[in-house]
Formats: structure tokens, sequence, C-alpha cells
């Protein structure tokens, strides 16, 4: 198809409208003569400017202009002019009297004073307005008064004198204002004359635009040209809803260790002592249990759980369960009974450890879930992280195995190099840390531990010694390098316009 | 985990540091923190203070690296004469151990100085606990007249000139006035005595776990011999701590000479440095790391970790410098790691197990999906609130942490206030807002395990110039439709609703929650213009 003829059929019914009158270059005028509303003409010019058919330019002006107030004093005259006069002619008025003849407002009465003052034209004397200037220089009329005439005009075009009197009226109230003003020019290209002609003998023929019902039923679009529309201009967006970023990420989590043959565990994020450490082999004077590092409860007293579990770890604790030594201290139950918010979701593998059938066995479980340490809050700090469990609860599972099912998770999330360091917990012998590598920053990224749970951990929860096989790796960190946030603080601060923009987790 | 610094001359007497030699340092377990020209910083695990010097890490580092494996040998001195530390029953109840040891023919300089410092304060900020389960004191010994008690009297018996102080105190006075002293005076806080270690002459050497006096407490570098006492609770890791002490300080030049600690009612001598002799299996070892090592492989294994094999006997002599072999998997750890973590091979094993979502959890993901359809979008907030918080909602604190390094410290009791804090943080972001959360909220209550019922709850809050209550209870009925749960509503009233606008929710008879117009004052609150809808279900209740 020719392509003039494209260009005719994209034309919509206000840009035929207005393609005649183009040589008018006055949106007003255009839009009086093809009785279009300014708006829908400067639309329509945009659009033809998009087709290369006019030339647009665009321009925001300044232009100062009468203000509510400058419209009344143009007519009635400035306050100062109106009190000058009555001083005037009386040379010494009262003050009180003055400002009831000449009819002023407080806030003008002040202004016209003031005004004068600066003019040396009056003073004040004994509560008396005494004029001191001469009958003759008040005949003319002053700058403002000249400028009031004169407006509208762009600040650029002011002469000196114009400015003088702007900078002396602009602070006043409402007398005059800066306004925005849109200057529309534009003029026909070469293809818009050569489309102006043509459309002269063009048949107007009636393109459809939006198809509707009744079009549809009424076969009415038969025989008939759609409009083509401008598909590459651009429209405003529009966003829905959808879940939390961070849980599309856990979901998806959630699903790799499902696959992966484990189940889900769940539990509470407040925990007693008991659960959360000495059931970990977390001697009572460890470090981490102190105030600094995790958040206890203010005013509750926790439950311990029946006293034959509770035996067996303070025996693990004190003396050493399954040929070991023990950590050697006074065990004590007040310090097991503490509540506090989780600190890992390790806590949870103990429980589950402590309820397992050992004829169930072998078995594997996860879960995902928020942990607590009592930390500042800063872009790097935080102190509430996600954090991904699992044990592999299985009398032949080994090192190797510990290894390969981590090598497989973090592959499914996405990294491919991933390597493992000795590390030490309380409750894991051998232990790991995990570290992942960033392709893009080309860095090593420690994401957590890993290990396979002491004997001192296991023989009281599960009765004998099985290498149970535990990670608890933090989740954020991973997510974050997804979503690519620096910010550890964007995570949970619920930016409505933030969360519309952001990308669904695409694994 | 601490942070050690070493000298990067020093460090590269014995090895020069090479991106090879980095890669092995963390292979060996002590992640390399920083390296410039001068110094080389690495985290030593907390179950390692036998590597926070120098001289110690060199001795398992260099084992590791193939060069001096197996366990090392260090000459030890019979205890010459009046080499003894009485230990007086008084202090049974205070601070009732030590161990102790001379080291003779020491050449001291700055270097060697500041590693005995350094490795002081780290075990006593670990493995000791700032002190109270292990305090270690080192004296030259030209200035004391052996033997030595240790033995405890009332504080105001006690007078002596503290180091780094200008006049004689007496013990109370060191915990009120000398900074050391208020630093570390809860460790004696209600002790009717205070121990201290005194010698021949009765010159008081320290007050333990306080602080050294000035007379006698310095090493200079004139310093030749030294008396080292480690006081504590319990005698075994008093041991080993004075054994990591005197094999640096034999690693440094030195020679070590026992002691007699003559207690109440036995007689020790230490150091003492025979191994402790573990009977470790190959099938254990191979069991647990998943290898099938021989006997030759494990014994060389065990020796690039510092320790002794005989294949014959399957025993191993673990270094008496060891605070760590608790148990046979402690050593199995350093056998892998000898081995090298990264020759392992991963491999999942063929187990068969059968994979299972939680069921809350697949409610959360119904219940989520259902609400994003009807264009909702989800948030996620903190478990905890500032005051701040709490006050512009006009709540009471409930259940509070203690301590809380920042302003965070009151669980959210539900999931409204979550959603009222983020409508008014949103105040000046685009209309309709719309969203839900899923989560966790906290209540008092006795019955729970830990005092604390966690209830798992949703919320929705519409904000919007036309959102009213039948916006909500649409919501409502879509979402029970389509999770097909049948439910009632009842008349209620509610801190939150508009008297007459307010729904509460019934699921099979017990009530699961509520919904409806918000009230106008609440909507002042957080300076939001716009009407606001709301609803709260205890989710836990469908299932």
């Amino acid at each position: 198809m020719n392509k003039n003829q494209e260009i005719h059929e994209s034309l919509s019914a206000n840009e035929r409208k207005i393609l005649n009158y183009l040589k008018e270059n006055d949106v007003k005028s255009i839009s009086k003569k093809t009785s279009l509303d300014e708006v829908a003409v400067l639309r329509a010019l945009e659009y033809l400017s998009n087709k290369g058919i006019v030339k647009l330019e665009i321009k925001n002006l300044k232009i100062i202009d009468l203000g509510v107030n400058g419209v009344l004093y143009k007519q009635k005259g400035l306050p100062e002019r109106r009190l000058i006069n009555l001083i005037a002619e009386k040379k010494t008025v009262n003050l009180e009297n003055a400002k009831k003849e000449s009819g002023l407002s407080d806030n003008e009465f002040q202004a016209a004073l003031g005004a004068l003052k600066k003019k040396a034209l009056l003073t004040l004397g004994e509560g008396n307005l005494i004029f001191e200037g001469k009958k003759e220089e008040i005949t003319h009329k002053s700058l403002e008064e000249k400028f009031l005439e004169i407006l509208p005009k762009a600040p650029e075009e002011l002469e000196p004198e114009q400015k003088y009197a702007y900078e002396s009226l602009k602070n006043r109230k409402n007398i005059i204002e800066l306004v925005s003003e849109t200057q529309v020019n534009f003029e026909l290209t070469e293809l818009g004359r050569e489309i102006v002609s043509e459309a002269k003998n063009l048949k107007q023929e009636e393109m459809i635009e939006a198809i509707t019902p009744e079009i549809i039923s009424s076969n009415a679009w038969k025989n008939k040209k759609f409009r083509r529309y401008d598909i590459t201009s651009p429209v405003p967006q529009i966003s829905g809803g959808k879940r939390h970023f961070v849980n599309q990420s856990i979901d998806y989590a959630r699903k790799i260790w499902t696959e992966m043959g484990f189940k889900e565990m769940i539990s509470s994020h407040t925990q007693v002592g008991f659960w959360n450490f000495d059931a970990l082999y977390t001697a009572q004077d460890h470090p981490v249990r102190e105030i600094q590092d995790t958040f206890y409860i203010k005013d509750v007293k926790g439950k311990l759980p029946q006293k034959e579990i509770v035996n067996k770890i303070k025996e693990s604790h004190e003396k050493g369960v399954a040929g070991s030594k023990g950590w050697r201290y006074n065990w004590k139950e007040q310090d097991a009974q503490r509540v506090l918010l989780r600190t890992h979701t390790t806590c949870v593998s103990a429980k589950t450890l402590n309820q397992i059938k050992k004829s169930e066995l072998p078995q594997k479980f996860f879960a995902i879930g928020k942990c607590f340490r009592n930390e500042t809050v800063d872009w790097s700090h935080g102190f509430e992280f996600n954090q991904t469990e699992g044990i592999v609860v299985d009398k032949n599972a080994n090192f190797r195995n510990l290894l390969g099912y981590l090598k497989q998770f973090y592959k499914k999330m996405g990294f491919d190099d991933i390597k493992f360091i000795p590390s030490y917990f309380p409750y894991t012998e051998p232990s790991v840390e995990i570290y992942t590598y960033n392709k893009i920053r080309g860095v090593w990224v420690e994401v957590g531990g890993a290990g396979i749970f002491r004997p001192e951990v296991v023989v009281p929860l599960l009765g004998e010694y099985i290498p149970v096989l535990a990670w608890g790796p933090g989740f954020d960190r991973t997510l974050m390098e997804y979503y690519n946030i620096k910010d550890l603080r964007e995570l949970y601060q619920n930016n409505l316009e933030q969360l519309n923009k952001m990308k669904f987790w695409m694994k | 985990m601490a942070g050690v610094k070493f000298s990067r001359k020093d460090f590269e007497k014995y090895v020069k540091i090479t991106p090879e030699i980095e890669e092995k340092i963390s292979l060996f377990g002590t992640h390399l923190e920083s390296l410039n020209e001068n110094e080389i910083e690495l985290e030593v695990t907390a179950n390692r203070p036998d590597l926070y010097s120098l001289h110690g890490f060199m001795r398992n580092f260099l084992a590791f690296l193939g060069k001096e494996t197996g366990l090392r040998q260090y000459k030890i001195n019979k205890p010459q004469k009046d080499f003894q530390v009485k230990i007086d029953s008084s202090v049974k109840t205070i601070r009732p151990y030590t161990a102790c040891a001379i080291i003779k023919n020491l050449k001291f300089n700055d270097s060697s100085i500041k590693e005995m410092i350094d490795i002081q304060e780290k075990i006593h900020n670990t493995l000791g606990r700032n002190r109270k389960k292990i305090a270690i004191g080192i004296y030259p010994l030209e200035k004391i007249t052996l033997p030595i008690t240790f033995k405890a009297l009332k504080p105001q018996e006690i007078k002596f000139q503290p180091l780094e102080f200008d006049r004689e105190v007496n013990g109370l006075q060191i915990l009120q006035q000398h900074p050391t002293g208020r630093e570390f005076a809860h460790l004696l806080e209600g002790k009717d005595k205070f121990p201290i270690f005194i010698d021949a002459k009765d010159n008081v050497l320290s007050m333990p776990p306080i602080i050294n006096s000035h007379k006698t407490g310095k090493v200079s570098e004139t310093t030749k011999d030294i008396f080292i006492e480690c006081s504590g609770f319990d005698f075994s890791i008093l041991n080993k701590t004075l054994n990591i002490l005197v094999t640096m300080f034999a690693d440094l030049g030195g020679e070590i000479y026992q002691m007699n600690l003559l207690y109440d009612k036995s007689k020790q001598v230490t150091p003492n440095l025979e191994p402790e002799k573990i009977k470790l299996t190959t099938e254990s070892v191979n069991k647990l790391l998943g290898l099938e090592l021989k006997e030759q492989e494990k014994k060389k294994l065990l020796e690039k970790a510092g320790y002794n094999y005989n294949p014959k006997t399957k025993i191993v002599e673990v270094p008496a410098w060891r605070t760590d072999i608790m148990h046979e998997v402690d050593i199995i750890e350093d056998i892998a790691i000898a081995y090298g973590y990264n020759n392992f091979i991963p491999e999942i094993p063929q187990i068969s197990t059968i994979g299972e979502i939680s069921p809350i959890n697949i409610l959360k993901s119904k219940i989520a999906e259902v609400l994003a359809g009807l264009n909702i979008t989800e948030v996620s907030s903190y478990h905890l609130l500032t005051q701040d918080d709490l006050k512009k909602l006009g709540q009471k604190p409930e259940i509070e942490v203690e301590d809380s390094k920042s302003e965070y410290k009151y669980l959210r009791r539900d999931l409204i206030t979550m959603a009222l804090k983020t409508l008014g943080d949103n105040v000046d972001k685009e209309y309709p807002q719309r969203t839900f959360e899923l989560g966790e909220a906290f209540t008092r209550n006795d019955t729970e395990e830990t005092g604390i019922k966690e209830k798992h709850l949703l919320s929705i809050a519409i904000a919007n110039k036309d959102a009213g209550f039948t916006e909500i209870k649409q919501t409502l009925d879509y979402l029970m439709r389509m999770l097909n749960k049948s439910y009632e509503i009842q008349t209620t009233t509610n801190q939150y609703l508009i008297e007459g606008r307010a729904g509460k929710i019934v699921f099979q008879g017990k009530e699961v929650g509520y919904f409806g117009e918000l009230k106008p004052e609440l909507i002042n609150q957080i300076k939001v213009k716009m009407p606001i809808v709301i609803l709260e279900l205890d989710i836990e209740q469908l299932l």
C-alpha cells in the first residue's frame, strides 16, 4: 500500500477535522472553527506530529498577569492612590479617620501606608498622617499604576522601570501573579502539505474507530475501513494484585523442597529457650544466649516439656551422652524456661526430632520462616530474617549427602557455583558454611550454615545416634540478589508504589 | 567467632601468602577477613582458641599444608625446688581451681609481647566468657619469691597497687575506683572474700579475675622467666588453656617447667601435655563422611590435622591443648577438613520420601491467589512495632521484648494494626489502595507453652474514595465461596469499626473474624483522607 494512503487511514476523526486549518497556526482559532475544545486540538496536533505531518513546538512560558486584587485596583486605583488623594486634599488627617474615609481594609491600609512612606509622601506624627509631597507629584501615574496597565507581559520583556514596579508589587497580596502559559507553534511539513492536498481530493470515507457492540450486531463494519492505530504510542501503566515478592520466592523454595521429598514443619515464632538452645546443645553461658543477641519476652515464663526429655538434655549438658564429655556445668531449668523470639528455625527441627517415630525413617523435613536477632536496623542489618531449614533423618546419611542436598537446592535457586568452608556451630559436627557465587558481581556470598547434628543433640531427642543432616541458611540475601535489592529495609517497608512495580519471581 | 590479626611479616616467615594459600586458609576453616601489606586478619571459630596466636595457628596450618604433620612434641621439665602453688581451702566457694606453669629462657620483643597480650585477651573474651570461666595471669618470675599461695581474703585485708594505678588500695576500692575493677566487679559480686595470688614474701601478685599487681604483674622485654596461672571453675578447661599458653611460649623458644599444685586433699602437677587417647574406628569415619578411607589415608589425614594415630590400635592421640574434642565426631570433622571440603563429591542418596506442604501454607497460597485476582496486593510487615506506631493507632503495649537495640520492641497483636500502618505510610501514593497480609499475631495466653498465643491471620484493607461496606462484604463473600466455606454474619461492635457497619464472621458456630467500615477518627489518626474498609480473619479456624 502507498505510504501516504496508510497515513490517511490512520488519521482519527479529530485529526482529519483540523487538517484543513493547519495553516492558521493558532490553537484557539482552530478550536473555534472545528468546534473542538483546545485540549482535543492539541492532542490531535500531537498525533499529527507523531506521524510527521506537522512540526510541533510546545513551549512553557511564564507570564506576569493581574491577580484578583489587581483586576480590582486597575479599575478603582491602588490603595495608596486612594489614600494619598484623601490626604493631599486635607494635608493632615487623623489616622483613624483616614482609615474610615478611605474605605480600605486593614491589610490594604497598612500596605498603602508602607508604600507612601517609602516614597516619602507622608509621615506619621501624633496619630496624624501628614502630607509631605507636592500636589504635582501625585497627579502623574505611579510606576506601579502604569505597570498594571501593560499586563500581561513576560518577565524577560520588562523595561527597568517596569521591573522595579514588578518587584514592589509581587509580594503584595494577589495584585499580580506569575502564570504559566503554554505556547504552541506548529507548521506543516512537506509530507503534511502532501497529505493536506491529497485529503482534499480523497473521498472522505467513514473510518471505524472503536468497535462497539452496535457495530458488530449491525454489521456496520462491512465494507468499511478500520482506522489504523499508532500502535507504538505509549499507554498509561496499570498494575494488578499479587503476592508479596518475598513470599513469591518463599513459595518457590517450598516447591523445591517438596519436589525433593521434604515434608514441611511448622512451629511458632515464640519459643522457650529449651527448644531454641538447650535441645541444640548450646551451653547456658554461650554468648548467643545473652540479651544483646536474643530477644527475650518480658514478664512471661514458659513451660518445659516432659520431665524425661528435660532430664536427658540436662544430662547431655552436664555429663555428656553417647560417649561425649558434655559441657560440664550446672544446667538450670529457669534458663531453659525463658521465652524468646526464635533465633533460628533449627528449634523447629529439634521439636520434630523429638516427635518422629523411628519406625518411619528415613524422613526429610523442611521449614521456611522468620527468625529474630536483637539487632539495630540499617541497610545491612535487621531484627527479622527468613531462614530455610532442613533435616534428613536417615541412618545411612553422610557428609557427602549433606553437600548434595544443599548443592541441588542452590542450583534450583539459580546458583550453579557453590562452595563449602569449614565452620562451627555448637550443635553440628562436621559443620559447614555455604557460599554462593554471584556471577554479576563476581564475588562469593556467605549464605549460612549447615552440618550434621552432634550425638549430644540427637541421642536425647531421638533415643539413638543417627547422623541427622541439618541446615539453616538465611534466605533473605539470596532473594535480595535475585531482585537486586541492596537495602534490607526495602523488604518489609510496604511502599505500595514499589510493590506495584516489583517484578515476579521467575522460577 | 573471633577476629585475629597477625603481622604479615611474621606470618610470611612461615608461609608466603599467595592466592593459593589464601584459598587454603579458608579451607582450613579460618576465613580470611582482610589482607594488606602489614596485616592479615582471620576469623577463628569459637571452638579453636588454640589458633588465636600466630604460633598456635602455624603449628596447625603448616600440618594442614602437609609440612610438620602429626602431634607436635614438647619437652617438659619437672618442677624445681619451690615451683609450687598452695591452693588454700578458702577459695573453694569463690574461684576453686588454678593451673600454673613456669617458662624459662624466653627472649621477649615487641611482637612476642603483643602476641602474649592478644591471646590472653582473646581467651578471656571467648572461651573465658569475659573472665568468668577463665582468668589468665602472666608474671615476670624475677619479681616473685616462690612458692606461691592462692587464697581468699576479706576485701579490706587485700592491699596492693594494681596495674596502671599510682597508689596502694584495698580489694573493695579496686572494684570501686579502678576502671578494670569497675568493668569486672560483677564477677565478685556477693562474695565476702576475694581470691588472690600471693608470693612467699606476702607480695600480692594479682586479684583474679580482676587485675594484676603493678609491682609483679608486667612482663617487659628484659623478662626471661615467667610464671603463668589460669584460675576458674573447671580444672580440665584451665589445664587446656594453660597448655595453649605454654606451647605457644615453647614455640617462641621458652622451656616449660611444671609446678606442684597443693590442693586441700590432692596434689596436681601442671602443665600436663600427655595427649588424650581416643579409639576411632575407620568405619565410623567413613560412615559419617561418606568416604572409603584406608587406614594409611586416615593416618595421613589425622597427622595433617595435628593428631597422632596408630593404625594397629586405632588410637588417636589428641593434643592436650585442644579444648573442643568432646566426642569422636569432633575428630572426624578434623579428618574432613584435612581431606579438604572442596574434595568431597556431593551426592544425593537414592531414598524415597514423600514431600508435603503444610495445610496452613496451602491455605495461605490459595487465599493469596483469590485476593490477587481481586486486584488486592499482598504486603508483608515486621512482627515488631515501635512505641510511636502504637501511639498513632491508640493502642496499649501488650507484649514487649527486653532491651531491644532498635525502636522496635512490641509484638504485633493483630494484622489490622499493620494494615493501618501501611496505609498511613502510603498517603502520598495513588488510590485506590487495596492490601492484604497473611501472618501471625501475638496475644497472652497462659495455656500455651510460651505463655503466648500465635494466631494465623488474614487482614484486608481497602482505601478509596468510594470504599464502603458493600465492597468489603463482597470481598469476604467471594473469598469464602471460592474456599468453599459457608459462614454467617452477625452484628457486632469493635474497636476499629463504625457501629452499625460492623460484622462478625461466624464459621461453624465460632467467631473467626470481623469486617466493616473503619471509624473516621482512626482514619484521621493515620492521616489518610479516604474512607477505609477492613477485614480480619483467623484462617487457622478454616482448616
